[in-house]
């Protein structure tokens, strides 16, 4: 695994980017004293330590009303990578699910389900996970729910043509003349053999699941204030985009590098498991 | 040819059929009841309950509802907004042309620099040339376009003072609409005599950071396709045989290998402009461009549901007609096809 990771340098340095998160999520908060939701109506604006005016106390500064951003930085990783995980294993479900049926299945139950799948991917991504906020109301719930139906059509279509492929080969065919049922067959025997393509939609999904429900954030129908998340606090950081540029480049940073961080993961993974685009 | 259009055609009813069930069940799939929620307060009156529920059809069964709507559509009846008390339709087509001259402009950029890279990319392949444009390219790919739009205005209209940040056009000047797109009305005869070409460098200013932003995710995916693309009509043999002639590199990439790997470009391209309203919506909203995508995000916030429910409609529609006319462009490109 290592002695791979060595040889595809886009892995390896998606990799530690996503390290670098995980590290920032889960072990900075236990060293970082300020609460993220903590006013200090003392410190209003202040720049970074290494400007003029910095103070020792923030580190990175602090925003409009006086929050800690170091600290809402660090803690808005939590929430982007607990959205990522969410919107992956809910789409995931849902959407291999449905490709298995269609691809075993085929006749009607794939014409339905790829009706559907062919609906929701007519629709501009953003444009559809807004349609599902409208009607569920905002909040960081509802829009890791509509970010992930956004996401099932990917998965649905990648497990379908894997079954298609995998239904005709041989230990397929004699998993059936043993008289197998139809679930043992598809979750026992095709499923395992469409992992790899799936964990290399899994990855690429993470990435624009962040993305996503960032912008929904930013449009002001994703998480809700004072939740420290990426996208909200580049929208409240947007009228102080002359008094206070930190604001606006620290947490689009954030998003930028973890989103990068997946999708060069993703990259090399593909490149790992499908020799067949090895050196493109 | 013939047959394969309106075969593609076909296959699309039920696209848009489905489409037009879903902005239908919208609008009542809201938790609550709609007529309270349009109204407020003054749903308690009954009489203008009944008056609101009435001219929104609700006191009917839902499949005749579905067929007024259905009918509605095929008479350019979209409803009337609640905010502005205009018909959606005329709402939406005036602002159709300011998303669309965004979307071409966006589109220029990404293909005019997106294929040169990625052909640089695919001849140096491997180099360090190669790698700093792929890894530029995941940059692009990987970029939160609403971000890059703040840091572009915070560069370059902050700090350099070089480009405005909102709207088409200098309020200094009012253009007639011709075509609806800026950077052709500014340029007629009567703009001209009286103002010069002022009005024009003005809208071009105004375009250049809002078409950069949503161009950049476009271009990324542009140069890489190139770049794929051409690689893989490099390693067929009629190269391999040109090369052999002691034709130079120059010579090979551009008249063998670029008109080959073209085809899955251009598809690529085509199918972009189907979610150029992606971009649109988020783009428009950082530049207070006035076209659909920012348009959609006022109406969601100000729960105008007869204009969500309209703008989906169309939006749904104009993707898949966009994406049906590519996919027969692209059987007319490839000789392959062509039968």
């Amino acid at each position: 695994m290592i002695d791979v990771l060595k040889k595809n340098k886009s892995a390896l340095i998606g990799l530690i980017v996503i390290f670098f998160f995980l590290f920032m999520a889960f072990i900075l908060p236990f060293f970082i004293t300020n609460d993220p939701k903590a006013i200090f109506s003392d410190a209003l604006r202040l720049p970074p330590v290494w400007m003029e005016a910095g103070n020792q106390k923030f580190l990175l500064g602090t925003d409009d009303v006086g929050r800690d951003l170091l600290s809402r930085l660090v803690h808005g990783s939590r929430i982007s990578l607990m959205i990522g995980f969410f919107v992956v294993l809910v789409s995931m479900t849902i959407g291999t699910f449905l490709g298995l049926l269609a691809g075993y299945f085929e006749g009607r139950t794939d014409k339905i389900i790829m009706g559907i799948v062919d609906i929701i991917m007519s629709f501009p991504s953003i444009l559809l996970a807004i349609i599902v906020v409208a009607v569920l109301g905002p909040g960081i719930s509802n829009a890791i729910i509509a970010v992930s139906v956004v996401s099932i059509p990917s998965f649905t279509r990648i497990v379908r043509s894997s079954v298609l492929v995998e239904k005709n080969k041989d230990y397929v065919q004699a998993a059936i003349s043993f008289g197998a049922k139809d679930s043992r067959i598809i979750f026992k025997e095709i499923l395992p053999n469409c992992m790899a393509p799936l964990i290399v939609q899994a990855t690429l999904s993470f990435s624009d699941g962040i993305l996503n429900t960032a912008a929904l954030g930013f449009l002001g129908l994703g998480a809700q204030p004072p939740l420290p998340e990426w996208g909200i606090m580049l929208s409240d950081a947007r009228p102080y985009i002359e008094s206070a540029p930190w604001m606006v480049t620290l947490p689009g940073l954030c998003i930028l590098l973890l989103v990068l961080g997946f999708n060069l993961f993703g990259d090399g993974l593909r490149d790992i498991l499908d020799p067949k685009l090895r050196g493109r | 040819m013939i047959s394969r259009i309106t075969q593609r055609l076909l296959k699309a009813l039920p696209t848009l059929f489905g489409i037009s069930f879903l902005s239908f069940v919208l609008i009542r799939l809201i938790p609550g009841d709609p007529v309270m929620l349009l109204l407020g307060e003054r749903g308690a009156d009954p009489e203008t309950y009944k008056h609101m529920q009435e001219a929104l059809g609700l006191h009917l069964p839902w499949y005749e509802q579905y067929f007024t709507f259905l009918k509605g559509i095929f008479s350019g009846e979209m409803g009337t907004s609640i905010i502005s008390k205009q018909s959606v339709s005329s709402e939406f087509w005036a602002r159709f042309p300011a998303t669309l001259e965004l979307g071409v402009f966006s589109m220029i950029f990404a293909v005019v620099l997106g294929i040169p890279l990625g052909i640089i990319a695919a001849a140096k392949r491997n180099s360090i040339v190669d790698y700093l444009l792929m890894g530029g390219s995941l940059l692009g790919y990987s970029m939160p376009i609403f971000w890059w739009g703040l840091i572009l205005i915070l560069i370059l209209s902050v700090q350099l003072g070089l480009t405005p940040v909102a709207g088409r056009i200098s309020v200094m000047y009012d253009i007639d609409v011709w075509t609806g797109f800026l950077l052709i009305d500014t340029l007629t005869e009567t703009v001209r005599s009286e103002e010069g070409f002022a009005p024009f460098l003005s809208a071009l200013r105004h375009i250049v950071l809002p078409g950069v932003v949503m161009g950049t995710i476009p271009l990324a995916v542009t140069a890489r396709m190139t770049r794929s693309s051409m690689l893989e009509v490099l390693s067929e043999d009629y190269i391999r045989t040109a090369k052999a002639k002691g034709l130079s590199t120059m010579a090979v990439v551009a008249r063998h290998a670029f008109r080959n790997a073209l085809i899955p470009i251009v598809t690529v391209v085509g199918l972009m402009f189907g979610s150029i309203i992606t971009g649109a919506i988020l783009t428009e909203t950082i530049f207070s461009w006035p076209g659909i995508g920012k348009w959609i995000v006022q109406s969601v916030n100000q729960r105008d549901y007869p204009v969500i429910q309209g703008g989906i409609l169309y939006i749904g529609v104009l993707v898949i007609l966009v994406n049906q006319g590519v996919d027969i462009l692209y059987s007319l490109l490839n000789p392959r096809l062509r039968k």
